[in-house]
């Protein structure tokens, strides 16, 4: 009895944070399409509920009342895996998040490490589906996903060192209350630039959305796809997006940390300090998409490989010789 | 207590299973699958003995990045046509006899490296000076990679990035007749190189190709 009343508190946390995810994901797409809308001087989804709050949830609706079709040429197993494993992955890095000192559900020692390795394993929904769907787009689309997000991997991996240089431990609140002085993004300014885009070549965002490049491969790895797996692989995608912000949040801007420790600013519970900086970072990923037209494949490549890593790579270089030499190296 | 075995005997049942399935299924995709699946649960018991650095590094490493240019090479080969012609011809039954000696050898040596482990445990006391310091398992490692063992280390590395190189080497080719694009000339270009323009004389026409 003692095992099951444990195994339930834990159902419970977990759900008491999905929950709020999988909501907050159906409303940051809205968020997306309203301002991508107010930047071509359009309305966007403004007719379902007030200001269109509700537009995402008439959509999920729609997705789940279509019929799912699955090709009969393709490998069905893996076919309907794939969809699985994007929407699984995406929720399962919410579990080191953290939302205050004490309110994380798991607050193991490498943390950073496990969020890294779990947004690594998001290429296999991709190359799975496009693999599986038996069909040229989708087959093009997977094959340009898993080369464009194991480049920008390695210099998101390089830019997390950075961060641990100044750190000195891999557990995520560590990584928090070292901020407490000064937020990363103001002595690491570059690193948080590029940072910022290669969390939108690893979430395939705008300008580098080429594996579902509507104007080459239809809709690239998702073609194929139809009524509610469609509906997963789009939560999963967003739910990715939101964890990308989340980490740049955590790692550069102060986590649950309020911007100055003064009277009006403490009143603020962290979880809200936590929310407003995902907000604003995703405002910024939803500008990137209505602004800037979509990179070239060989343009892509060149920009992971060769401005982005050797720059990070020479910045941790410049980050270890000064924290070396004027001794603040985090020594335990 | 109960937890922790049934546990560890999923993932050791499942890690066993798929790494059977990685040469008993005949399709080559799947058998990547099974493969990630295989260095998914043994990072699952890395962590489950408490090792969780080598178990994250396993999966950034093994999965993130070696499995998906696995996947990369496999899927880009026709799938059907190589599984009619090897599993269907007789040359397969060939390399079993070399394929048992290899195993063979491995397990003798995986018998050896257990059996000094289990009967010599003082050869191993840095295993045991690890337990006592209470330090997270990263800061042990490094501890120990960077001050005891920083050649072997840096040897490693060393190797790791001729290898690299080599790679390059071998598949680097440049082809003539290539245009290749030059950023800096493309952004420098001025309206005056580019356009120019002319008044041209009824019924002559003007030369544009010299």
């Amino acid at each position: 009895m003692e095992y099951l009343s444990i195994v339930f508190e834990e159902v419970y946390k977990i759900l008491f944070l999905l929950v709020p995810v999988l909501v907050s994901v159906a409303m940051i797409v809205w968020l997306d399409r309203r301002v991508w809308a107010f930047v071509q001087k359009r309305q966007g989804p403004n007719v379902v509920g007030p200001f269109g709050l509700l537009q995402s949830l008439a959509d999920a609706l729609k997705y789940i009342f279509k019929e799912m079709i699955i090709p009969s040429s393709s490998n069905k197993v893996i076919f309907i895996l794939a969809p699985i494993v994007t929407m699984t992955l995406a929720l399962i890095a919410w579990a080191v998040i953290p939302f205050g000192a004490t309110q994380v559900l798991a607050d193991i020692n490498v943390g950073i490490l496990y969020l890294f390795a779990v947004s690594s394993l998001g290429v296999y929904g991709i190359i799975m589906g496009g693999w599986a769907s038996n069909s040229k787009y989708p087959f093009l689309g997977a094959i340009r996903s898993a080369a464009q997000m194991v480049s920008y991997e390695v210099s998101i991996g390089v830019i997390i060192i950075n961060v641990l240089l100044c750190v000195g431990s891999l557990n995520l609140n560590d990584i928090v209350i070292a901020q407490q002085n000064m937020w990363f993004v103001i002595p690491l300014f570059p690193m948080f630039v590029i940072f910022f885009i290669s969390a939108l070549a690893e979430t395939n965002r705008p300008p580098f959305d080429l594996p579902e490049a509507e104007a080459e491969l239809v809709a690239g790895y998702q073609t194929e796809y139809s009524g509610m797996m469609y509906a997963m692989f789009w939560l999963g995608e967003y739910a990715n997006i939101l964890l990308m912000c989340a980490m740049g949040a955590v790692l550069f801007l102060g986590g649950w940390l309020s911007p100055l420790e003064i009277y009006p600013f403490t009143l603020v519970p962290g979880v809200m300090w936590l929310i407003l900086k995902i907000l604003l970072l995703f405002f910024l990923f939803a500008l990137v998409k209505a602004i800037v037209p979509r990179y070239r494949y060989d343009q892509l490549m060149r920009l992971g490989w060769k401005v982005f890593l050797p720059f990070s790579l020479i910045w941790v270089v410049l980050t270890a010789s000064y924290l070396f030499y004027f001794n603040l190296l985090p020594v335990n | 207590m109960i937890a922790h075995s049934i546990f560890f005997y999923t993932f050791s049942l499942i890690a066993i299973v798929s790494a059977i399935m990685v040469t008993a299924s005949k399709n080559t995709v799947h058998s990547v699958f099974f493969l990630i699946l295989d260095f998914i649960s043994i990072s699952c018991l890395f962590i489950m003995i408490g090792a969780e650095f080598l178990g994250m590094i396993m999966l950034i490493v093994y999965v993130g990045a070696v499995a998906v240019l696995f996947l990369f090479v496999v899927m880009m080969l026709n799938v059907a046509q190589q599984k009619n012609q090897w599993f269907a011809s007789k040359d397969s039954s060939k390399h079993i006899p070399v394929g048992l000696i290899i195993s063979t050898l491995i397990f003798v040596e995986i018998i050896i490296v257990i059996g000094g482990w289990k009967y010599k445990p003082e050869i191993f006391d840095i295993n045991n000076s690890l337990t006592q310091v209470t330090v997270t398992n990263t800061h042990s490692l490094g501890q120990i990679l960077y001050t005891d063992y920083i050649h072997v280390f840096q040897i490693s590395g060393m190797i790791l990035l001729v290898a690299m190189i080599g790679a390059i080497v071998l598949t680097f080719r440049q082809r003539a007749g290539v245009k290749r694009q030059s950023y800096i000339k493309q952004i420098s270009r001025e309206r005056v190189e580019g356009v120019e323009v002319l008044e041209v004389e009824t019924n002559k026409g003007i030369r544009i190709d010299d």
